[in-house]
């Protein structure tokens, strides 16, 4: 049975310790609340498989859900479908632009050849000043999420919530 | 070959080539190649977790995904010799990096439609990390072997070094379990492997070495002396302080 929509409500509180601006659902990891008799079970699937947060978004959802009154709450892993950047919603990714993040351009789903050795040519707008005359530093940084590029306009270093 | 010890060799693999990468985290060359290979890291030693709970579970023996990587002898490991070898300098972690990403990532994405459905998510997931692992080494042997004298020459060497344990990686799956649907011919990636290393490697300038003499063990418990040390300074802390939890 689908749970009450008060326990959706906060568990849609509970936001990413690492993106403070993006709430679980937000970032489509909350796959389903149920209620199964007197448990509350959410079903949540990983970002990336080592990403230190869950645990930490894990014991989060499960004191969200005991304030809002549940007594029993369980957390169940789930990997199929494989989480994606193109669950991010349009009001969410203009959060993140406001915070400061670049949200995933394009759709990951996209992407078919396994190695491409040509640059790519994908444009990634500065969050600060929205500049395209960007460059990616690396695809790896901070988190496993993000990326770091670099705004050659205003001469900022910033952050870039890859595709995925 | 029962599915546990299957997930074992997987889950192996990831394992102690995550702990090789995370050697370079502090030493890096540049601040952000420190922190990409630290990335990958994290990304394997996730996936190994994910690997070897699975193999606990379908194993029945209450083991965890901590008993079987802080518990295990190195006789009782199943990853392939490659992935164990010392980091050596930048150019060889990078091509041992680039050699092992490409088979990985042909592989995850084959064990996505496996039978088995909680392999299949775990490499549904994984697959989509290794992808960003074959972009990045990849985009370093062409830097690195298109680059100087010095960084091609060295990156050829680690080729022609790591070369003789590629074998291993084709080496047989058990084929009950290919027949069932929920393992991989590691022996049908070979050929796709070598068109997308030799598209690489000629790239980059670089020569791809003969095949000849194949090492092989590791899949069957017989490792290079560097297993040992690795597994020491791995798993002390677990064995000095059995049980310990922060």
């Amino acid at each position: 049975m689908r749970a009450r929509e008060d326990y959706w409500n906060a568990v849609g509180e509970v936001l990413d310790p690492e993106v403070p601006v993006l709430s679980v659902v937000d970032l489509g990891i909350v796959r389903d609340i149920r209620e199964e008799g007197d448990v509350v079970v959410v079903d949540v699937t990983p970002t990336y498989s080592g990403c230190p947060a869950m645990q930490v978004i894990e014991d989060d959802i499960t004191a969200a859900l005991h304030q809002a009154g549940a007594s029993d709450v369980r957390i169940n892993t789930v990997f199929q479908p494989a989480w994606t950047t193109d669950w991010i919603s349009e009001d969410a990714r203009q959060r993140l632009r406001a915070y400061g993040i670049a949200p995933p351009s394009g759709s990951a789903a996209a992407e078919t050849e396994l190695i491409t050795l040509r640059r790519r040519v994908e444009t990634i707008a500065c969050p600060r000043c929205g500049s395209s005359n960007t460059e990616q530093r690396s695809e790896f940084g901070s988190t496993a999420c993000k990326a770091i590029w670099f705004c050659n306009a205003c001469h900022e270093p910033f952050e870039y919530l890859k595709a995925i | 070959m029962a599915l546990s010890e299957y997930l074992l060799r997987l889950g192996d693999d990831r394992l102690i080539l995550g702990h090789r990468l995370s050697e370079w985290c502090g030493h890096g060359p540049i601040l952000e190649e420190d922190i990409a290979l630290a990335n990958i890291s994290l990304d394997l030693i996730g996936q190994a977790n994910l690997l070897l709970e699975l193999a606990g579970k379908v194993e029945g023996q209450g083991r965890t995904a901590d008993t079987l990587a802080y518990f295990r002898e190195g006789v009782e490991f199943r990853n392939a010799q490659i992935v164990e070898l010392p980091r050596g300098d930048f150019a060889f972690t990078i091509a041992r990096q680039f050699l092992v990403s490409v088979f990985e990532a042909l592989q995850l994405e084959k064990l996505q439609s496996s039978k088995n459905a909680d392999l299949a998510g775990i490499a549904a997931k994984a697959f989509k990390e290794t992808r960003y692992h074959v972009r990045h080494s990849a985009g370093w042997m062409l830097k690195l072997g298109d680059g100087t004298t010095e960084s091609h020459d060295r990156t050829q060497i680690a080729i022609d070094d790591l070369w003789r344990f590629t074998g291993e990686l084709f080496g047989n799956t058990d084929e009950t379990l290919v027949e069932q649907g929920i393992a991989v011919d590691c022996v049908s990636l070979r050929e796709p492997w070598k068109r997308e290393v030799a598209r690489v490697l000629q790239a980059a300038t670089l020569t791809m070495p003969d095949d000849g003499f194949m090492q092989r063990g590791g899949r069957e418990g017989r490792h290079t002396e560097h297993l040992g040390h690795l597994l020491a300074e791995m798993q002390i802390v677990a064995r000095s302080f059995p049980g310990a939890e922060w």
